[in-house]
């Protein structure tokens, strides 16, 4: 175990330092960061002036080396928009996210597991294929106007919830939905899929035949050996959740690491865009992490393979 | 588009839903802005919402009325230009910054002096820039020196220049300012929660000789939502107020909503096509005066207003909006829409068959692809580069790029030194360097005879005309959408007024 740990952690430090280099040579190929900071009406005095100021007229790779060595003490430098650390703008934003990531995979769980197993319980009957067209409105149907749908009924037809803002939990309920109904339908399709195969196992049978009461068999014995391909599935969704926020955060006014990636981007505050891309990588970098070490625990077979 | 669908969908929604109270009841007027400022330090942001916040919390000292355009006391009662370089201001007495603090010359000279030292990094460097240093003469009087004659100060002094109260801006700074600002303007920040809210309050001690009609709303209340379909859902949940920079597909659609009103106002930010003529053209088939003049003849302008443009806007002759001192287009050449001469005019200049060109373009794309098919029309074949504006502009400016459609808002300063002696002084976005342009231009913007001015930017922009050294379109409009119990009106700087807005 302690072997694939080591080999697991050296991957994930691998794939964080190749996403870090990507996103600083992005942001600096895709516009010279200079005249993009320098806005509407600038001489090319100014645009030297920022250009010497902040070492933008360095090689890329001094620059790269640099932002690199301050991102590992957890410098990432100051907003150009804001002009305060980024790190305490996106920290003062990360509980906003946190909570609505928890929410919605908590919503996404809640409802994609006991519809997969429902599925796989009745296979091609009439659930089967309600639980599969949930899951392909869920899929197909883009978020924003999920999100846009779930306004116009709860907010304005209803008035039972807020539309938008952060004041209260009651603020987080329409965004997390929206969020989790488009986390939900591959959770739930690996759910069904898993409970179908493992329903058909030899141990199963036996455990109906030694006469084990219904939900004893299902959650018990068939559910625990279903989930496992799920708990990987749902640390990726946990992962987008956190990241891919950006549209619902920016159409329910929440003010979080997604609403404030979108700020960054329209101002060209390329030090906040860099810190929530590697932030974002790095969720989902530990959370795969964490989902291959769960995982290698639950199946021997997966860390010696 | 999908604005259209969306507010479609929300607007039926609405016809069945009750009606809520709005901000009527309790005297407080719920606006939304999708920008956050960076700081609501009035020198220390650029976005449009920063000035509007800026108008209410602070005061100036001269007062330019929107309706005539004419310069009103304000914080000084008088001023007069001693020479070229030099203006003198007597300041009003008895006025009181919302912390109590009263107004006198320390404060106009350590604004000034602050915001015009480069220093002190304030992100409008173009609104101060011109200042070399103000000086106090005795309480009540103060002196302003220029670095050189820039006739367009009093317009500054009457738009971004606001005045700060020295004592509590040298304790707390920009940062300070930012987290609480104090001015001496018709509304007070009493609660700023930075990326969500600001909350006002009416300044019930607003200075009663103040040109700007005292404040009758009580409070305001200022959200933040990037999103323009939830705020039109929040508009029409009678969460807000009053929204601004409405889609014009969704302004359509809000139109229909019974307890909303919608009013297209026009703003500044003018339009037209750059046609580079320099000696490092990339399109060297625009320097034939021919070629440019079929450009011109090509475009219907007054088309696209009703089709693409939109309400509230108009057809311009001249690189100039109406409203701005100097501005005219008397004497100017019009290209009228004549496709059939289009046509001659490029045969003449040695082109029958048209000819291929790339075409650069940052904003408005429904309307660029318009100006694509006019263009197509009489043979000039387009390949649309569509870029962000920063990309767009380097492109231009090193000579990559050639014909490109602009725009420009002056920064809703109102006099022509703002706009066109950006494209033609031989600055970096000057695509054209016309030497007796620039003169005229010059001439324009050193002097503080207002004849000697208009004389010299009228013949300016007549010449850039005669020579269709660009083709001027037309001005953008923005949609206002509000409840129907606000009595608001739109003005052309995009700046509204609810010091002077009222309920029914």
């Amino acid at each position: 175990m302690l072997a694939y740990t080591a080999k697991r952690a050296l991957l994930a430090a691998l794939v964080a330092l190749t996403v870090s280099a990507a996103c600083f040579a992005l942001v600096h190929l895709s516009t010279d960061v200079a005249v993009a900071m320098a806005g509407e009406g600038a001489r090319s005095e100014d645009i030297d002036f920022i250009r010497k100021q902040y070492g933008f007229d360095r090689p890329l790779a001094v620059q790269y080396a640099d932002w690199l060595a301050r991102a590992a003490r957890g410098d990432f430098g100051e907003s150009l928009y804001f002009r305060t650390p980024v790190g305490a703008i996106v920290s003062e934003r990360l509980p906003t996210t946190l909570l609505l990531g928890a929410l919605a995979i908590a919503i996404a769980l809640a409802l994609s597991i006991p519809l997969g197993v429902l599925a796989a319980m009745r296979p091609n009957t009439w659930v089967d294929r309600l639980t599969l067209a949930i899951a392909v409105v869920g899929q197909a149907m883009p978020s924003f106007w999920f999100a846009l749908v779930l306004i116009l009924v709860f907010g304005l037809h209803l008035a039972w919830l807020p539309i938008s803002g952060s004041g209260t939990l009651a603020h987080f309920v329409l965004p997390a939905i929206a969020l989790a109904y488009y986390a939900a339908p591959a959770i739930m399709r690996l759910t069904r899929s898993g409970m179908l195969e493992v329903l058909a196992s030899d141990y199963i049978r036996t455990a109906r035949a030694k006469g084990l009461r219904l939900p004893a068999v299902l959650f018990k014995h068939a559910l625990r050996n279903a989930i496992i391909p799920v708990v990987a599935l749902a640390a990726v969704q946990l992962g987008f959740m956190l990241g891919g926020s950006v549209v619902i955060e920016t159409v329910f006014a929440l003010n979080g690491v997604g609403y404030l990636a979108w700020e960054a981007i329209l101002h060209n505050d390329f030090p906040v865009v860099q810190a929530i891309v590697l932030l974002v990588a790095l969720f989902y970098i530990v959370l795969t992490f964490l989902a291959d070490l769960a995982n290698g625990w639950l199946d021997p077979r997966i860390r010696i393979g | 588009m999908r604005n259209a669908i969306l507010t479609a969908a929300l607007a039926a929604a609405l016809c069945a839903a009750a009606p809520a109270e709005a901000g009527k009841r309790d005297n407080t007027l719920r606006i939304a802005g999708n920008q956050v400022p960076e700081s609501l330090d009035s020198y220390m942001n650029n976005v449009r919402i920063g000035v509007i916040l800026s108008h209410h919390i602070w005061d100036h000292l001269i007062y330019r009325d929107p309706k005539t355009n004419e310069y009103k006391p304000a914080l000084a009662t008088a001023w007069r230009w001693v020479d070229e370089k030099t203006l003198e201001f007597e300041l009003r007495r008895g006025v009181r910054f919302h912390n109590g603090e009263p107004f006198d010359a320390d404060d106009v000279v350590y604004t000034l002096n602050f915001v015009s030292n480069p220093a002190n990094k304030v992100v409008t460097q173009q609104n101060v820039n011109w200042i070399e240093r103000a000086e106090k003469l005795d309480a009540f009087q103060v002196r302003i020196r220029l670095k050189q004659p820039f006739p367009a100060a009093l317009e500054y002094l009457a738009g971004p220049v606001v005045m700060y109260p020295n004592e509590y801006y040298a304790k707390v700074g920009p940062k300070g300012m930012s987290e609480k600002p104090v001015g001496s303007g018709p509304y007070k920040v009493v609660e700023h929660q930075p990326g969500r809210l600001v909350r006002f309050e009416r300044n019930a001690d607003y200075f009663k000789e103040s040109p700007r009609p005292q404040p009758t709303i009580e409070k305001l209340e200022l959200r933040l939502i990037p999103d323009q379909n939830t705020q039109a859902a929040e508009l029409m949940g009678k969460g807000l107020d009053w929204i601004f920079n409405v889609p014009p597909d969704q302004a359509k659609q809000l139109k229909g909503v019974r307890d909303l009103t919608v009013v297209a106002g026009e703003t500044m930010r003018i339009v037209w096509l750059t046609l580079a003529t320099h000696d490092k053209t990339p399109t060297p088939v625009l320097k034939d005066i021919r070629v440019r003049k079929a450009i011109n003849h090509a475009i219907d302008r007054q088309a696209m207003l009703k089709t693409v443009v939109g309400e509230g806007a108009r057809v311009l002759h001249t690189m100039c909006f109406p409203s701005q001192f100097g501005c005219t287009d008397e004497g100017a050449p019009r290209y009228a829409y004549d496709p059939a001469k289009a046509k001659a005019l490029l045969a003449e200049a040695g082109h029958p068959n048209g000819f291929e060109i790339d075409f650069y373009a940052y904003r408005e794309r429904h309307q660029t692809e318009a100006m694509i098919g006019y263009l197509r029309a009489v043979g000039i074949r387009t390949s649309l580069r569509y870029m962000q504006y920063a990309a767009m502009r380097d492109a231009l400016r090193e000579g990559k790029a050639g014909f490109a459609h602009q725009t420009w808002g002056s920064f809703s300063v109102n006099d022509v030194s703002a706009g066109t002696p950006v494209f033609f002084k031989f600055l970096a976005d000057d695509t054209t360097r016309d030497q007796r342009v620039r003169d005229l231009l010059d001439a324009g913007d050193f002097s503080v005879k207002p004849e000697v001015r208009r004389v010299a930017y009228k013949n300016a922009l007549a010449l850039i005309a005669e020579q269709a050294y660009i083709v001027p379109l037309y001005s953008l409009p923005v949609y206002y959408a509000h409840t129907k119990d606000l009595d608001f009106r739109p003005y052309p700087d995009e700046l509204p007024r609810f010091w002077e807005a009222r309920w029914k």
